[in-house]
């Protein structure tokens, strides 16, 4: 049991690395990676919601019926969506202006459905947490790496502490919108290129 | 009027929904690899962004600004959206079977696209009135369909084109997103 436990987790970190193999929720991908700091806010947000909508769900599976599970779904993690603003609200306000609208985005997120739509809804509790922890510390992690990349170039620092000396001219195209497009079409490619070997 | 204009002006390009807002990108990039898809999604979009625009506004300032629940906004949006789309299923499947056959497929994926909720949630950020929403609704919804349509030729030419293999498909995709929201973003000194 440990060993699918562990299976269903990793595969979240790699072979179906979310926004890079599913390509699913790119909006906050692309929209909130201006910063390491907001990246991995965002994804940290999203990963409580999986998590918890995937056990909510996995746990009602037999109770909700089939033609209705989509709605059913879609207020599970409406409920979830809002414990997690409510809270960020209080706890950490600053993060909760820079993100703005897209925590309540998180409702219409393709991942926290798509998963409890093609996992959650089918297999056991422990499973569906293993699978919505995996795949929400793959969503944090991308979204890490990408605001590295494009805090790095754009504004010269990494988590605010600059990384490239005094004379580093910044790169403001990379933090502004078509940067984000092409520094995440960029990064897919290097993930092909390194995954074919 | 010139106020209108400006706003439409301003949500077509400025604020472009997809390109520099970041909303409904997954069909963004799920349909436009042929145009019929794109053109089909863009106007199942209109069509459904300019009443849920008009709907959630009246839920939040008739319904939950008078009860003092808004922090239920993100729960009923949703379930006004997910009804909507749903009521004009049914009734587009009864009433005008031959705009259905056109739309069909697209309607149930647009519970989960961002760009609605997104634009629903903006008309209340910024505390539009009842018109400047209607406004903001329908210029977001061209907007989107503008970026699909102009993104599905570029992308249906470079689908012809020979492309380095890890290049392929979305990652090529997205560069491209990049490069039209690099020439919409020369609209960014106009309002």
């Amino acid at each position: 049991m440990a060993q699918s436990i562990a299976k269903e987790f990793t595969k979240g970190l790699w072979a179906e690395l979310p926004p890079f193999r599913l390509v699913l929720g790119l909006c906050p991908v692309l929209a909130v990676t201006q910063s390491v700091e907001n990246g991995i806010g965002m994804g940290l947000a999203t990963t409580f919601v999986l998590i918890c909508s995937n056990f909510l769900v996995s746990l009602l599976r037999t109770v909700i019926p089939a033609k209705v599970r989509i709605a059913c779904y879609i207020v599970i993690i409406a409920t979830f969506v809002t414990i997690v603003e409510l809270l960020m609200q209080a706890f950490t306000y600053e993060l909760f202006l820079k993100l703005g609208i897209f925590i309540p985005l998180i409702v219409v997120n393709c991942i926290v459905l798509g998963r409890a739509e093609a996992f959650a809804g089918k297999n056991p509790p422990h499973l569906a947490i293993a699978d919505g922890l995996g795949m929400g510390v793959g969503f944090t992690l991308s979204l890490g790496a990408l605001g590295a990349v494009r805090e790095s170039l754009g504004a010269g620092t990494i988590l605010g502490n600059p990384v490239f000396g005094p004379d580093f001219q910044p790169f403001t195209f990379m933090v502004q919108a078509p940067g984000a497009f092409v520094c995440l079409g960029l990064m897919l490619c290097m993930m092909n290129l390194i995954g074919k070997k | 009027m010139t106020d209108y204009f400006v706003l439409a002006i301003s949500c077509i390009f400025v604020n472009n929904i997809l390109l520099a807002q970041f909303l409904g990108n997954c069909p963004f990039l799920g349909t436009s690899k042929k145009m019929e898809t794109a053109t089909g999604m863009s106007m199942a979009v209109v069509f459904v962004l300019v009443l849920a625009g008009l709907i959630t506004w009246v839920t939040n300032n008739f319904l939950l600004k008078p009860l003092n629940i808004e922090y239920l906004r993100t729960l009923s949006f949703i379930l006004v959206i997910a009804s909507l789309v749903q009521f004009v299923e049914m009734f587009l499947k009864k009433s005008i079977p031959a705009l259905y056959a056109g739309l069909g497929i697209f309607l149930p994926l647009i519970t989960t696209n961002c760009a609605v909720m997104g634009a629903c949630l903006i008309n209340i950020k910024e505390d539009y009135t009842f018109v400047q929403a209607a406004v903001a609704s329908f210029s977001y919804a061209v907007g989107f369909g503008l970026a699909l349509v102009l993104f599905a030729g570029l992308r249906e030419r470079i689908n012809i084109a020979r492309v380095p293999q890890p290049l392929q498909d979305t990652s090529l995709g997205l560069v491209t997103a990049g490069m039209i929201a690099l020439s919409f973003y020369a609209f960014k000194g106009m309002v």
